[in-house]
């Protein structure tokens, strides 16, 4: 049934309220199960074996020793898991991915896997597979990956993008280039040129919840899958391909998820732990300790920026330039391209180029961490125009605003904007007590701006409707943060009813038709545009009930308030009929009364952001304190604004861990040396102040509430934002991302030794 | 199972016995054996928090200490923290000022409150902070935690103040 996405001005009853989340009280009681706390019996230990070398050749894997360990069930290598991929080169890199296939692409790279009856046995009976590699040459820094002295990883790899097509092999995968307009003539108009380079170091997502899985497999091939994910449709359908299981016949079901951020929208463990289960015909449990998400999961890139920008004196952009190079770990990815997207998008540059080159190195396979690839481009950006308002003498604020991208604005990779929000939050920004409050001794303040551009996807909802009148929402996207409640919302909103009234739950694969992975902000958006739609279908359906108890043509009937209103001559002396009065009579009007909508949500509308952070630096130590921080961003229409805070805080304190502490460190032998929380340093309570937020509402004209997806933007701007906050504190300009102690103290030293 | 050892213990006040090897952390321990799996691992090397429980009245992380040093001694897990049917006060109030997101490490910074506002009723900002140092969030920023953890202060106190005017 065909619904009208359209956003209507409207007095809403229950959205924007701070409704209590309806899972509240299993997740702070323990009740909740998370990826790692579900059992089957006779479940068996799942343990994975990992190379220890960034490239090796895999000569031989001998697996009789452990496979005659008493207690150990099955044992599997990449020979248990035959390429079916039929040449999807992007699902056999997963399959080999998941498990190595002939050669070990990274310190961490799955290499084989046991199960086995307990935990000790398991660990026993990977010490006993033994593995013969013999080492290769490895790289694992980007720009060294680029050189034609390095190991290419991939003979495959022919770099597109470039023409003519290189004829030799590279580690480069792809060469993007996206904006429009002549930058040459933009760069001859401009009284002033900056140019810079910036080097961010690889981050991981971080959620304090290990990857997790339970996988149950029957020897007619229907399986069970328990999993953390953030897509079970998705996770649903890859396993499938990979294993050969048909996907109506793979139940997968998403447990609670402690944390995603994109890094669980990927496979990893659970087609390993599905082929260790139909091996043993048993279940099993794989669950993964912390060094091994650090080592064999998906970080983010690690990038090497060039960025030049001309402007006027009086503050106009003329021309822009950035040339992106982006590291996709062992497998080409997409990872420049999207940094192409976002590099310029808050501005109306009339000359803008992005360049962008994707590279595979000797790291583990690149995923996606909220508002992927954005956040390094807006530190190279957002500080190279801090950088120019000192040269042409202008605040920086009002740089940007001078070139703030308006509606009507065409954005570097195409589109025309729509009504956007940046605008709004830089002068929120600029009218903000926070940019008059008064520093301290070697405190500095910085500004910067974030952009992603959201999206929409696959979704499908079911709204049922019980004979006391309490409503079920069955929903297909995983809730990561909180957004069962604004869901719960949205349908209490559409049918008229109170709040407590509607219980939503995440449904299994079997239950639903297909949805995307809760990603690219889509969730809210997506899930609150299908449940919008299922509750007005689930309307149509009340008020065709109300009609035939009072015997009156259906076209007679409104729905208002939660009720069915008999319009029209002669019918007004009859009382409304309630949603709960209309339900209780279900069983005899017609059976049970329901709502359902599959949509592909599409208009996401894109959220805008600008920070304000106050930084004290400790000129003896390096040390960057934040004292202060301020997130202003456009929501759209902030269905609950406790969540959308939440998503504002929790984003912009990731972005200051990447801007001040957190890396991979990787030594020369290409070993990680850093997988796990103490020496991977992210925030703690103790680093930070309060988070203020403030939520801008520029309706997206393309959602019935306007809804924008809020979960990416708030990363994006903080590490320029840190960086323009030292530069002001400590007299330094940081191009190394984390902006950790011993880098702000070198450039420090650097400085006053420059006199 | 080897090195297999019968541990006696009390678990939220309840006397618990289970069997594990000697090597197996009071995590694993309760989460596999006690069936406690509101006892989350975030990184089994006692740098998240995510395990927290109390043992003897001590904050420990129980990826820390090893099952059989349970014997004899009294443990709690977020799962105690409620009594009768009504939530804690500090559960009530990290619902109220949602103080979770994905809920991971709920449990822990529960746990780790509570320990906290048993010793120090009145803590200010900065004491709640560094208490809860050891508790890792990725999710929220740690902002609305602290102001559920301040309201929930600022609701004990007020309760204590109004039962000890009573006597």
């Amino acid at each position: 049934m065909g619904h009208d996405q359209k956003y209507v001005d409207k007095k809403y009853e229950v959205v924007g309220e701070r409704f209590n989340r309806p899972d509240g009280i299993d997740k702070v009681t323990g009740k909740a199960r998370y990826g790692a706390d579900a059992s089957a019996p006779g479940q068996l230990v799942g343990r994975v074996l990992r190379s220890p070398h960034a490239h090796a050749q895999i000569l031989k894997i001998n697996t009789a020793k452990a496979e005659k360990l008493p207690g150990v069930k099955s044992v599997v290598t990449f020979e248990d898991m035959p390429d079916l991929t039929g040449g999807d080169q992007g699902l056999a890199d997963i399959l080999e991915n998941c498990m190595a296939r002939g050669r070990a692409l990274y310190d961490g790279h799955a290499v084989a896997a046991v199960a086995a009856v307990d935990e000790q046995t398991a660990a026993q009976a990977l010490k006993l597979i033994d593995v013969k590699y013999k080492k290769l040459p490895h790289v694992t820094d980007v720009d060294e990956a680029m050189l034609e002295s390095a190991p290419v990883i991939h003979d495959r790899i022919i770099t597109r993008g470039v023409e003519p097509a290189p004829t030799k092999p590279s580690n480069i995968s792809a060469r993007t280039q996206m904006g429009y307009g002549d930058v040459d003539a933009g760069f001859a108009e401009a009284d002033v040129i900056i140019e810079k380079t910036y080097k961010t170091e690889q981050t991981h997502q971080g959620y304090i919840e290990p990857h997790a899985c339970l996988a149950s497999v029957n020897p007619d091939g229907s399986a069970e899958l328990w999993v953390t994910t953030q897509g079970h449709f998705v996770f649903r359908n890859v396993c499938a391909s990979l294993l050969g299981l048909d996907i109506a016949k793979l139940k997968v079901t998403s447990s609670e998820i402690g944390g995603g951020f994109g890094g669980k929208t990927h496979v990893w463990g659970e087609p390993v732990a599905l082929a260790l289960s139909r091996k043993a015909n048993r279940p099993v449990k794989l669950v993964m300790g912390r060094d091994e998400v650090f080592r064999g999961t998906g970080p983010t890139s690690s990038t090497s920026i060039d960025v030049k920008m001309g402007a006027k004196k009086d503050g106009t952009i003329t021309a822009a330039v950035a040339e992106l190079r982006y590291q996709g770990g062992a497998f080409p990815g997409n990872w420049a391209m999207l940094a192409c997207m976002t590099a310029f998008a808050c501005y109306d540059i009339k000359n803008n180029k992005s360049i962008g080159w994707d590279v595979v190195v000797n790291r583990p396979k690149v995923a996606a961490y909220r508002a992927p690839s954005a956040p390094m481009a807006a530190f190279a950006v957002e500080s190279t125009i801090d950088v120019l308002a000192k040269a042409i003498g202008m605040k920086p604020i009002d740089v940007r605003l001078k070139n703030v991208a308006r509606e009507g604005t065409i954005a570097p990779y195409g589109p025309t904007y729509g009504p956007i929000g940046i605008e709004h939050t830089l002068k929120a920004v600029k009218d903000h007590p926070h940019m008059r409050a008064k520093l301290k001794k070697n405190q500095g303040r910085g500004v910067a701006c974030g952009f992603w551009f959201n999206i929409g996807g696959q979704t499908c909802t079911d709204l049922n409707i019980g004979v006391d009148g309490t409503v079920n929402l069955t929903l297909g996207t995983v809730d990561v943060g909180g957004s069962r409640s604004s869901m719960a919302m949205i349908a209490a909103e559409e049918l008229g009813i109170p709040y407590e009234q509607v219980r939503a739950n995440i449904a299994d694969t079997t239950s639903l038709g297909h949805n995307d992975m809760t990603e690219g902000s889509r969730g809210t958006f997506s899930s609150g545009m299908a449940t919008v739609f299922a509750a007005r279908d689930a309307i149509g359906v009340l008020k065709e009930r109300a009609a035939k108890m009072w015997g009156v043509p259906v076209d007679d009937v409104v729905w208002e308030n939660g009720q069915a209103v008999a319009t029209g001559e002669g019918h007004g002396n009859l009382p409304p009929l309630s949603l709960k009065e209309i339900a209780a009579k279900s069983g005899r009007t017609g059976g049970p009364i329901a709502g359902h909508n599959e949509v592909v949500a599409d208009g996401a509308g894109m959220g805008f952001a600008s920070h304000i952070c106050d930084v004290e630096v400790d000129p003896e130590t390096g040390r960057s304190t934040i004292v202060r921080y301020t997130v202003v961003q456009d929501a759209g229409k902030a269905i609950n604004p406790d969540y959308v805070e939440g998503q504002f805080q929790g984003g912009a304190t990731q972005g200051i861990g990447w801007a001040l502490n957190e890396e991979y460190i990787y030594g020369d032998d290409g070993r990680l040396q850093n997988p796990g929380f103490l020496d991977y340093r992210i925030p703690v309570c103790s680093d930070l102040p309060f988070i203020d937020t403030k939520i801008l509402e520029v309706p997206n004209p393309l959602h019935p509430y306007g809804v924008r997806g809020v979960g990416e933007t708030s990363i994006v701007p903080p590490l320029a934002a840190v960086g323009n906050a030292i530069a002001n504190a400590a007299g330094v300009r940081m191009t190394h991302a984390p902006m950790s102690p011993p880098r702000v103290l070198a450039a420090i030293d650097e400085r006053d030794n420059a006199g | 199972m080897s090195n297999a050892t019968l541990v006696s213990t009390t678990v939220n006040g309840d006397p618990v016995q289970f069997a594990c090897p000697t090597d197996e952390s009071l995590m694993t321990a309760l989460r596999n054996r006690v069936g406690l799996t509101g006892v989350k691992e975030g990184c089994g090397t006692g740098d998240c928090g995510a395990c927290s429980v109390t043992l003897d009245g001590s904050l420990v992380c129980s990826c820390l200490v090893l099952g059989v040093e349970a014997e004899g001694r009294e443990v709690t897990t977020v799962e105690g923290l409620s009594e009768g049917g009504e939530l804690h006060v500090l559960q009530q109030k990290f619902i109220d000022h949602a103080a979770l997101q994905c809920g991971i490490c709920t449990p822990g910074f529960l746990v780790a409150a509570k320990s906290l506002l048993d010793r120090n009723p009145n803590p200010d900002e900065t004491e709640i902070r560094y208490a809860l140092a050891g508790n890792l969030c990725r999710c929220t920023g740690y902002d609305k935690i602290v102001h559920a953890v301040q309201a929930a202060a600022k609701e004990i106190r007020g309760k204590d103040k109004r039962s000890k005017k009573r006597r």
